[in-house]
Formats: structure tokens, sequence, C-alpha cells
């Protein structure tokens, strides 16, 4: 990548013996949005407080810009932070908490003013300026976090978990918010969350994480579709995807009495003699339809979610989930055709997990 | 890049600032930090080595010395004569009698005030009844109060029932004003507990007595620890109690250690009277040092006592 | 299991209200009869025996007349303010120091905290070992060649409430610590991220962000300290007995000594509800804000 604006090279970070983060790499464009995305304690909240410069690393080097910054402060990396709890100061207004920086880095207090108008209006809190975060509500305080990173100007934004506590419906509004500003100002922004949703619908590109390493890097699309690995399948989408374990030989999955012809799969390789996972996403199948591979199901449970259905039943003894329009009338007991195409579907080697 | 493993080959290790900053232990900043806290830290403990060395030293060593200087023949006479043979104003029987006294009184104090306040807490918490609240408050406030307004009523009230200098009548004293702290604490803590598991022991039939004792208690021995360690050294180190409600056959540790040191009868023994000094700070000490952090959640909760 | 075949709801009441008796009992009778009682009685002529005969504000009048009474009252005014600030400023410094992640945390905190194990006769005695002017700090500091140093707090009447200060200050900000230090970890550790990112220096994030932050523990660590320095009394017995002549006597020894030794109890009766007055000047505003805000939180 060609002037990436965030460089992390070789990054390690150890508590004690304890290794969180292990020579990691990543390269983040100019104006992207990057999301990491993983379960608690995979490390991504860790690799942003290194990014900020709020964690010391053991080992390897930070840059932003172009600027070797990994012994630099905070303040002084051309970053601002919007944390999960908001963190505003308490006991000053809105207007205090978006000028205390500026006013400490001794800026002239017109450029303070214009700094503090401009993110005012981009956020729509000018009402709020001289109100106390005590009186503000969940979404505004949000905007307040933003606004305190807006007023510093600086390239790169961070962001840590910044909706998980907000309600379900106002989480969604903000998203949306969020996307705007990010098309508006086109800064670069690393953004750490665990809701796959968010990091679906936000990123340009999706890092997902797990033991401190990264195991995918990729667009939203392409993690989908083509996961490079069997936790990175199970962990995107929900309800997760139905896997089969078995072999593969001569172009065909067998499981049991299951036998997958694999013609349409596109295989990264030549297509080898192995034992292999299968998975299909629940999104994927097709009910009473003409498809490449079809079965014939008894269907267990139905649960019924309004915009769709989901549908469980077994094939070959193994739990089997799928999705169905949220007007099918289907009930326990029915029988059932069901299908998908082979192509949709993702081959995971049996021993090291890898896609096939 | 199509994934991680694509960016690790174009990587070039690059030249500058690599890995941990390079912190030196000796900064400004820490020389400062740690040289005033090392200066507090001495200051602190200073008078217990002042008590320590004066009670090892004879009193010929102390006239020529000042008390930091260290013990040249260390003897341990003043420990002895502190414990057996030191003089109050009425007899001469040492400290020892003071110990044993406030470990009667001790005891019995700190079983009863911790067994009822812990009933106490546990129906505040659970079996709220109406008025409870009330009465509650009442406690709170009352830990406020200064003891000196309510003490002589309670000199009339333990006359009455015949317990005035007793030590009976000291430990219901000692049940009585550790309640409010007490109750307090095994309420909050009782309160944390789920209310699910008390409603599941009532559906499964279990009453007032049989829930405290089968589910309540088996699940707060910490706190019943950090009740104890309150208890222990409050009584332990109370000194108005034990001088106004007993008489000094029975007096406590505390009050025969003033006696012995501020009695203005015959030459001041500096190092008995430090040897007695110590040893009556020892039992609070001992229960601070094994009991670590507890202690410090202990007076978390006990600050109120004031 | 056991309490079947009775009518549960009544026996099951009955048994909380049995288990609240003691407390039903210590409230009603030690908190209020008792408190009331001498109140009561202290407008009264009760001189040997508790006595009912009313002679209105007498007790008082004779109280704020007796030179002792105001040097008592002067002493713990002294006492209690200095008590106040400094050990605010020395504990939250302490804690302060403790909060840098510095190494033996703990043991420094050990240190600084076990003098509040200790008893006050305790405390007393040993620092008037050390405040001793013949052995102790002046002579140290004398042989170190300062010929006519003086520092002999306990033996100057001028200066005697200071040296029970320091002897109070040693026992007690272990304690102020502790709080406050509770009260610094419990603030929100992206308070100080935050404040990192916008370059605050660390002093300013003390002053302008963290403290304010910590009003609330402030003020209450305020009226705990100044419940307790209304109840000044063992230190001084230990340290001074009231001496030299009356110069560090306080009103917790005033009714003492004036309940039990001199007889008097109308004194002691007044003397003690002018303590509870000025602990319910403290408190009251107090428990009131507390109340308040627990109300509007609920």
């Amino acid at each position: 990548m060609k002037n990436p604006s965030v460089s992390i090279k070789h990054l390690d970070l150890e508590f004690g013996s304890f290794k969180v983060l292990k020579d990691l790499n990543l390269d983040i464009g100019q104006g992207e949005f990057l999301v990491l995305l993983g379960a608690s304690g995979c490390g991504k909240s860790t690799l942003l407080n290194c990014i900020a410069g709020l964690l010391d690393v053991s080992d390897g080097q930070i840059f932003i810009n172009d600027k070797n910054v990994t012994w630099e402060q905070p303040s002084e990396r051309g970053i601002g932070m919007v944390f999960q709890s908001y963190a505003l100061y308490p006991q000053m207004t809105v207007r205090g908490n978006l000028t205390f920086g500026l006013k400490n880095a001794k800026m002239p207090k017109k450029e303070i003013e214009e700094r503090v108008t401009r993110a005012a209006e981009i956020l729509q809190i000018e009402p709020l300026l001289n109100r106390k975060p005590a009186a503000l509500s969940g979404g505004q305080r949000q905007r307040v976090a933003i606004g305190r990173a807006l007023v510093r100007d600086v390239d790169v934004f961070l962001f840590d978990e910044p909706l998980s506590n907000l309600d379900a419906k106002l989480r969604a509004d903000l998203r949306v918010e969020l996307k705007l500003l990010h098309e508006r100002l086109k800064n670069t922004m690393i953004y750490v969350t665990h809701d796959q949703i968010e990091a679906m619908t936000l990123a340009d590109r999706i890092a997902i994480m797990k033991d401190g390493l990264i195991q995918q890097l990729d667009s939203p699309q392409e993690i989908y579709n083509r996961p490079v690995n069997k936790y990175v399948a199970d962990f995107i989408g929900s309800p997760s995807m139905n896997f089969f374990e078995g072999e593969i030989a001569n172009g065909q999955f067998v499981s049991g009495d299951l036998s997958i012809d694999l013609t349409r799969y596109d295989f990264a390789e030549e297509s080898p003699n192995a034992t292999a996972w299968f998975g299909i996403r629940p999104e994927h199948i097709l009910v009473n339809d003409e498809a490449p591979f079809s079965a014939k199901v008894r269907v267990d449970i139905v649960e019924p979610m309004g915009s769709d259905t989901l549908v469980w039943t077994k094939i070959n003894g193994t739990p089997f989930r799928f999705r169905m329009d949220g007007q099918a009338a289907v009930s326990v007991g029915d029988d059932l055709s069901i299908g998908f195409d082979p192509a949709r579907a993702s081959l995971f080697d049996n021993t090291t997990e890898l896609r096939l | 890049m199509a994934d991680a493993s694509a960016t690790n080959s174009d990587v070039t290790t690059m030249s500058g600032p690599r890995g941990r900053k390079p912190t030196r232990m000796l900064t400004p900043r820490n020389i400062m930090l740690y040289g005033t806290l090392f200066v507090i830290a001495v200051y602190y403990l200073l008078p217990l080595y002042v008590m320590v060395v004066t009670s090892l030293k004879g009193m010929p060593e102390i006239r020529l010395g000042n008390v930091f200087s260290p013990p040249v023949e260390i003897t341990f006479e003043p420990w002895v004569k502190a414990w057996s043979e030191a003089c109050t104003g009425l007899n001469c029987d040492g400290l020892s009698r003071g110990f044993w006294n406030s470990v009667r009184i001790m005891v019995p104090s700190v079983a009863i005030s911790i067994l009822i306040a812990s009933v106490n807490g546990y129906a505040l918490a659970n079996w709220r009844f109406k008025g409870a609240n009330i009465f509650f408050t009442i406690l709170i406030f009352g830990a406020f109060i200064p003891y000196q307004v309510m003490i002589y009523p309670i000199v009339i009230i333990l006359r009455e029932m015949g317990l005035y200098t007793k030590l009976s009548g000291l430990v219901i004293v000692h049940t009585v004003f550790g309640m409010p702290i007490l109750t307090l604490l095994f309420r909050n803590y009782f309160s944390s507990i789920p209310e699910e598991l008390f409603k599941a022991a009532r559906v499964d039939g279990a009453g007032f007595w049989g829930i405290y004792f089968q589910i309540m208690l088996p699940m707060s021995l910490p706190i019943f620890v950090v009740a104890i360690i309150l208890q222990v050294t409050g009584i332990w180190n109370d000194f108005l109690f034990g001088v106004i409600y007993t008489k000094p056959e029975n007096y406590p540790m505390t009050v025969q250690l003033n006696n012995i040191v501020n009695s203005v009868q015959g030459v001041k023994e500096y190092n008995v009277n430090m040897a007695a000094t110590l040893l009556t700070g020892l039992v609070p000490l001992i229960v601070y040092f094994v009991s670590g952090k507890l202690f410090v959640r202990g007076i978390a909760a006990g600050a109120v006592k004031g | 299991m056991a309490q079947t075949g009775r009518p549960t709801q009544l026996f099951r009441n009955k048994s909380a209200k049995i288990a609240a008796i003691p407390m039903v009992l210590t409230a009603l009778v030690v908190f209020v009869g008792a408190t009331l009682w001498t109140v009561f009685h202290s407008f009264t002529k009760s001189k040997l025996l508790p006595s009912t005969k009313f002679v209105g504000l007498d007790q008082y009048e004779r109280l704020w007349s007796q030179n002792r009474w105001l040097i008592s009252i002067e002493n713990l005014a002294i006492y209690g303010i200095c008590s106040m600030i400094f050990s605010l400023i020395i504990g939250f410094l302490l804690a302060a120091m403790l909060d840098q992640k510095i190494r033996f945390e703990n043991t420094f905190r050990s240190i600084f905290l076990y003098p509040f194990a200790l008893s006050f006769i305790v405390t007393g005695l040993v620092w008037q070992w050390i405040l001793n002017p013949e052995f102790g700090i002046q002579k140290i500091v004398r042989n170190l060649g300062f010929e006519n140093f003086v520092f002999d707090p306990l033996y100057n009447p001028d200066i005697v409430i200071y040296g029970i200060l320091i002897a109070g200050l040693w026992q007690g900000t272990g304690l102020i610590m502790c709080l406050m230090l509770a009260g610094l970890r419990g603030i929100d550790e992206d308070i100080w991220k935050a404040a990192r990112v916008d370059g605050i220096p660390m002093w300013k994030t003390y002053i302008f962000i963290v403290i304010p932050m910590m009003r609330a523990v402030f003020i209450t660590t305020l009226v705990i300290i100044a419940s307790g320095i209304v109840k000044v009394y063992d230190l001084v017995v230990a340290q001074t007995s009231g001496g030299p002549g009356i110069a560090s006597e306080v009103p917790a020894k005033y009714v003492y000594d004036y309940m039990f030794k001199n007889q008097n109890l109308g004194q002691g009766f007044a003397a003690s509800t002018m303590m509870l007055l000025s602990v319910l000047v403290i408190v009251v505003p107090w428990a009131y804000l507390e109340f308040k805000g627990e109300r509007s939180r609920g």
C-alpha cells in the first residue's frame, strides 16, 4: 500500500508472560474505515490503545502519516479517540469538554471558537454547548465525545466500541450517522467492535482478530463470502454457518449418506483429497426449488422472527438451520425439500481449518 | 492485499524508534516520587521503631542516649516487668491482668455483637417489615451521636440491671455501640446476594432461620471475617467504655496501660512503659498484618464509626 | 422446612421482628432515649445525682463562663480545622502517589495504614515519648550542635494542641488515604485516557477533572473526619492528660471529668449536649444532601 495513513509493523505486546499481540502487521489507507472485529479478549481494544499511544508496545513500530510515532505521547500522534464510556469530563460543560485540550495546547481563542462552531454544526450539538454531560442523553453524549475528537482536527479517528452502551434503536441510528460523518470528513477511522452488524455496515475493510492475531483482513463482502478459515466463517453471520464433517474424494464431499458434488465449488488450489469441513450459510438454502444439490428434511423447530423464519432440522444426524421467508407456512413435522448451490459453500481443511 | 499473511511480505523493517520506549528508572519524577514515599514511610515507621528500641534498653542506657539510638545491650527485662510487675496506682501485677480482662471482654462482645447484627442485617435485607427502615435510620444516625451524650443514662440502665462495673455490662455496651456499623455491613452484604436465591428458598419452604443458617451463613464467610476484624480491633482499642463501665480490677488493657504509664508515683521507667505500650498494640497489629486486604475493606466500611 | 402447619405469613413476620428486637431497643432506648434524657437533664440542677429540678439555661451559662470549657472549644477548633485540612491534603497526596502504578504499592500502603490499627492510647503514649524534650527530638537536634533548639510541644501551653495534632495525624491519615485511593480507583479509566489524548498534563488532570469528580468522596471523608474529631478524648488523656495545666483540654474530656470525677452531672450534660449540637450541624446538611441525592437517583 502506498502512503498508508496508519502502518503497524511487527507489533508485539506482552503483559508479563502473556502475549496479547503477536507480530502484528497492518496497513490502513488514507481515508479508510477499518473495523477491528473479534470476541472479547482477542486483543482488538489493546491494538487500538497501542495505536493511540495509551499502551507501551513491547516490540515493533507504529507509523501515522509516515511518521514513526512509536515513542510519541498520545496527544502528539495526530489522533482523536472516542471511548465506550464516552469519558466526558463531568464537571465541564459541553463547550468545556470540547475546548479543554485546545486551551491547554495554547491555541488562539479565535481558532478554538471556529473549530468548536464547526464541530457543533457537523454534529448538530449547538443547542447543547452550555449543558453538562449529566444533562445529556446517551446519544448526545456520544456525539459530544465524537466532537472532542473532531475539534482536534486530526487525520486519524479511533473508536473504542463507541456504540456499545446505547440501546439497539439508537445504536442503529448513530451507525448511520457515523457512516455519513465518514463520507463527509473522509478521515481515516479505526473502529473497534464486537458487533458484526456494525462491522459489516461501516467498514471498508474488516480485520477479524483472535488471540492477538489478525485472522482475515478484507472487505465485508469477501469476508462474508470467502472466509479464510473456519473461525471466521463461524464468527461472521447470524445464525452461524452449518457445518458437516466429512471427506473430499474425486470432486465429491462425502459425509455418511450425504454426498455433495463440488464441481461448481471454486477451490483455492487443485481439488484435494482430504478430510474437511463443509460449511453453508442458513440464508443460502433454497426451499422447493431447483438447486444443484438437494435433500429431503423433516422440520424439528420453527422460529418465526417476523422478517424471516428460522427452521431447524437434521441432515445426516447433524443439526441444520436454514432461513425461510417470514410468511412461510411451515410447522413442526413437515417434510421439505431443500437445496443449495455448492458454489456458495465454504470448505475448510479438517486439521488446519484453512479454506480449501 | 488479500489477507493478513500478505501484509507480512511487504513490511520492511524500518529504522527509527521501535518497541518499548526506553525509560530510565532514575527520572527526576521517579526520584521525587519514590524519595517522598520513602521519607514518609520512615516517618510512619519511626514510632514503631522507637517503641521497639526503647523497650529493649535498660534505664541507664536510656538516660544517656536518645529515643532513636539503638540498644547497645538488649534486655528483655522491661517486657517481663511490663507484663507481670508494673504498677498502676492500685496494684502491681502488670499488664497481664488487663490483657486477660480484654480477652474476656473481647471474645463475648465480638461473638454476640456479630451474631445479633448479622441476623438483624439479614432481617432488614430480606424480610422487610413495616417500620424496619425507621429503626435502621435511627441506628445509622445514632452512629454519629457523640458517645458522651449517652454514657450517663447507660450507667443508670446498667446499674438498674445490676451489671454496672461488671464485664457483662461492658459486653452489652460494646454490642450496642457496634450495632450500627455491623448492621449496615451485613445489611449491605445480604442485599447484594441475588434475591432469586432467597425467593427460591422460600418457595422450597425454608423459613426465617432455615434460610439464615442454611443459605445466607455459608455464603457470607468473608463478611463475617471483615466484621470480626473490625470488632476485634475496635473493642481491643476501646478506652472510654472500659474506664466508665468497669472497676479497676476489671479494667481492659488500654485503661491499665494508661494507668501504668501515666501514674505519677515512683520513677518513670520509660523502657517498661514502651514495652507495655507495644504489648497493648500487638494484638491489633497482628490482626492488621495478618488480615491485609480484609482490614482495608473493614475500615472502609467502618469509617462511619469515626 | 421446619415451620409447616402454621399460618406461615404471620410466623415469618414474627421471626423477623423477633430478630430485630435488639436493633429496636438500641435505637429507641439508647440512641433516642438516652440522648433525650441527657438533653433534658442538661436543663436541670443535677449535681451529684440526676435531678429533675428545672433551671432553664443556667448550666449552659455556667458552661460558657468556664475558662476550661472555652479553652476546650478553642483547642477543638484548632485541632479540628488543622486536622481536616492536613488529613485531606496528606491523605489525597499519599493516595495520588500510590496511584502512580508504583512498585511496592502494597508495602507502602501497609506502612501508612498500620497506625490506624493502634489505639489512641498507644498512639498518645508513644508520641509522648518521642516528643519528650529530655530524650526525644529536642535532645537529638541539640546533640547535633544546635544547643538552644527548643521543641517541647507537650510542655508548652501555647502549642500543646499541635503536639497532639502530630500524633492524631500520624494515626488517622492512613484511613483518609485509603478512602481517597478508593475514590481515585473508582474513576473511569477512560477519563484518564481521554485526558492523555487531549494532551492534558497529569497535575492539570487531577486538579480540573479528577478532584471535581471526587466531590462526593471528599464530602463524605470530611464528615467522617469531623464527627471523629468531636469525640477526641483518649488521645489527649494518654498524651497530656489535658496538661500542662488545662492547656490541652477538649470537650469530651470536660464531659467525662464533670460526670465522673467532679460529680457535677449538670455541667457534663450541658457540655455533651453542646457536642451533640456541633455534630448535628455537620451531619444533618450532609445527610440531607445524601438523602436528596438518593431520592432523585432512585
